[in-house]
């Protein structure tokens, strides 16, 4: 135990003497989510719409322009037939399009309510939610104006209608995902870094001519970082919900404990790659390319899984991200209880044994 | 025995890095294995502390087997690389700390076999060790290999880059050590060492040329070696090259180490034929026999 002590307290000289992994592991996260939070969440400004007016009469005309005096949307175009929507979206300028049904005013006078149909590209699916989102304030604000002095409220009916991603499937996507890839970066690349900078400076052979037990070496390098990734995931949860005010729907305890068993799948991985690598370079080449880039591109992140063609479908399921993805999603956003998400914990715990299993039966007593 | 290494080989994909090595160390000696970069040395100690193992042969250290055993043998030896090998971003003293810790003990508990390298640098205890000069360096390293007060240890190269007056005080440091009861076996490059260790191995391309104390060592050559010198190094050598009765032929310092086939060799012969080469300022004298001359040798 005293041992295993000494080498946990000469890996936190490591870590907090050398500049660079001091920020990748602090700045890095704090700037990833800064980063992703901005760049996705981001207001609209002058998106392109047209307007299919079926009615022409007072209240559209004051919707329009309630519409395009806002510096959200300005009007492109207007279009005379639904046939031209097709067309339109296709020149792909657009983003969205207003339909009036016919006989709006009427309608909203006689049966006190009236329909608008917003059609909206979701082959961005942000842009496309988004857009959707202020519209339906625009036409709020509208229908409060037309109810202040009535006994019978007036109602405008908004139907929503995605075209091409009708299920919109990245909301509040990226803090899960972020969160994902701030853990995998810090627990598999930072061990594997350090775990073969052992080896590159050559003090791994005098941990082998010692009566450290590998596990002890391993243990005593992947340590700080459990802890140090803990952290991490910490902030990432507290700046998403006060920075970007994302609900956390479900329990906080589930979320930590799954955190760290998708902490301990990444670190795995981290000694994985240590175990084959023999610089530090190599090691987060293929840190960065074997982890990094099926995490962003594979697990659901950022392009919706259902999307892809079948082959990349079957192999995200052998990505641990993918299935941390589900779980956190899950949990932040939908509030489900372990009951709905057994399933995936049991995938991920497996992989988990598996890649320890793995790296431990690689990892070398000797050199080479 | 405190080592025994018998018919190791060991290959490398197309180098053959040892070729049936076989030699013993006894308790308490110090044991040095001397040879170019390149012979061998380094996959020798390697091997020897557990961390290679040979294509063929078997060795032990203090009484282990070095494949069977090694766990045995990773508890009781000390091992300081060739390459630099501490933590460069802690301090003298937290690496110091650190490797007591690792082999279960503390820095007092060992402190008297330390002590009188650990006085040199501890006035730098709380400099990062990477930024300590070669000599200190190695001091460190080798306090870091003793702390565990190892029954044999095992230096590669110790004094490869490390100024001559800090090469003294580290040799005449080991010879305390050897005074305490551990087995040396260390290795250099450097022939002048060689005179320092009890017996020598002369090693070259994975082969031992010969064992024996140093003196035996140089006893053993029979030749007579003349310091030759002229204005004109360079072409000395080529014209002692050229003559037709030399035997050997090799600058050493200042001057050239030269040797005669001829049992009944007359310098006036050689004075002669040098000035026929037109160099000027020749001396011939007989000197005596190093461990270098004997190693160009055999190496020959």
């Amino acid at each position: 135990m005293k041992r295993f002590i000494g080498f946990i307290k000469k890996e936190y000289y490591h870590i907090f003497r050398d500049k660079r992994s001091l920020f990748i592991l602090f700045g890095m996260p704090i700037a990833q989510i800064m980063l992703f939070g901005f760049a996705i969440t981001n207001e609209i400004n002058n998106v392109d719409i047209a307007i299919l007016d079926h009615s022409k009469d007072a209240d559209t005309k004051e919707i329009i322009n309630k519409v395009s005096a806002s510096k959200y949307f300005s009007i492109n175009q207007i279009i005379e037939k639904e046939s031209d929507i097709e067309a339109i979206f296709k020149k792909g300028k657009v983003k969205a399009v207003l339909n009036f049904e016919k006989d709006f005013s009427k309608n909203l006078i006689k049966e006190r309510k009236a329909t608008i149909q917003i059609i909206t590209d979701a082959t961005d699916p942000n842009t496309a939610n988004t857009i959707s989102n202020y519209v339906n304030a625009i036409l709020a604000q509208y229908q409060k104006e037309l109810n202040k002095d009535v006994t019978v409220a007036y109602q405008i009916i908004p139907r929503t209608r995605m075209v091409y991603n009708p299920e919109l499937k990245s909301v509040y996507m990226f803090v899960p995902g972020v969160m994902t890839i701030i853990l995998m970066l810090v627990s598999a690349m930072m061990t594997s870094i350090s775990i073969t900078r052992e080896k590159e400076l050559g003090t791994m052979e005098i941990l082998l001519v010692s009566p450290l037990k590998p596990i002890q070496v391993i243990v005593g390098k992947v340590f700080p970082y459990i802890f140090l990734s803990i952290i991490n995931a910490v902030v990432i949860v507290i700046l998403s919900i006060f920075i970007f005010k994302m609900p956390v729907q479900g329990s906080l305890f589930l979320l930590a404990l799954e955190s760290i068993l998708f902490i301990i799948s990444a670190l795995a991985l981290g000694i994985l790659i240590s175990t084959i690598s023999a610089t530090q370079q190599t090691a987060m080449m293929i840190s960065l390319m074997g982890l990094m880039l099926p995490v962003i591109l594979l697990s659901g992140f950022i392009f919706p899984i259902s999307s892809m063609p079948l082959p990349l479908q079957l192999i995200s399921n052998i990505i641990p991200a993918k299935w941390f993805i589900i779980i956190i999603k899950g949990i932040m956003l939908k509030g489900v209880g372990f009951q709905f998400i057994w399933k995936e914990t049991l995938i991920l715990m497996g992989m988990t044994v598996f890649f320890i299993g793995l790296s431990v039966k690689k990892y070398k007593i000797r050199l080479e | 025995m405190s080592i025994t290494v018998s018919n190791i080989s060991k290959s490398y994909k197309t180098v053959k890095a040892l070729q049936d090595i076989s030699f013993t160390v006894k308790e308490g000696e110090l044991f040095g294995l001397i040879g170019p970069d390149g012979a061998g040395k380094t996959t020798l100690f390697r091997i020897l502390t557990t961390l290679l193992i040979a294509d063929e042969g078997t060795a032990t250290v203090t009484g282990f087997e070095v494949v069977s055993e090694y766990k045995k043998i990773r508890n009781s030896v000390g091992y300081m690389p060739g390459k630099f090998s501490l933590y460069q971003d802690l301090t003298v003293e937290e690496n110091l700390e650190f490797f007591a810790t690792i082999f279960g003990t503390t820095i007092e508990e060992n402190y008297g076999l330390i002590k009188d390298i650990y006085v040199q640098i501890a006035p730098f205890k709380d400099r990062r060790a990477g930024k300590l000069s070669g000599g200190m360096k190695q001091k460190l390293a080798l306090c870091c290999a003793l702390i565990h007060k190892p029954k044999v240890l095992f230096l590669d190269e110790p004094t490869t880059g490390v100024d001559p007056v800090s090469r003294k005080e580290f040799w005449e440091m080991l010879k305390r050590l050897q005074q305490k009861g551990i087995t040396i076996l260390v290795s250099t490059p450097y022939m002048d060492e060689a005179a320092l260790c009890d017996r020598i191995a002369l090693i070259q391309d994975g082969k031992i040329l010969e064992i024996d104390t140093p003196n035996a060592i140089v006893k053993h050559y029979t030749k007579q070696i003349y310091n030759v010198r002229a204005n004109n190094v360079y072409q000395l050598i080529t014209s002692l090259n050229t003559y037709e009765h030399s035997h050997s032929v090799y600058p050493f310092g200042e001057y050239v180490h030269y040797t005669d086939k001829r049992a009944d060799f007359n310098p006036e012969d050689l004075l002669l034929y040098l000035e026929s080469k037109k160099l000027s300022d020749i001396e011939i004298e007989k000197t005596q026999t190093t461990i270098e001359d004997t190693f160009m040798e055999l190496a020959k």
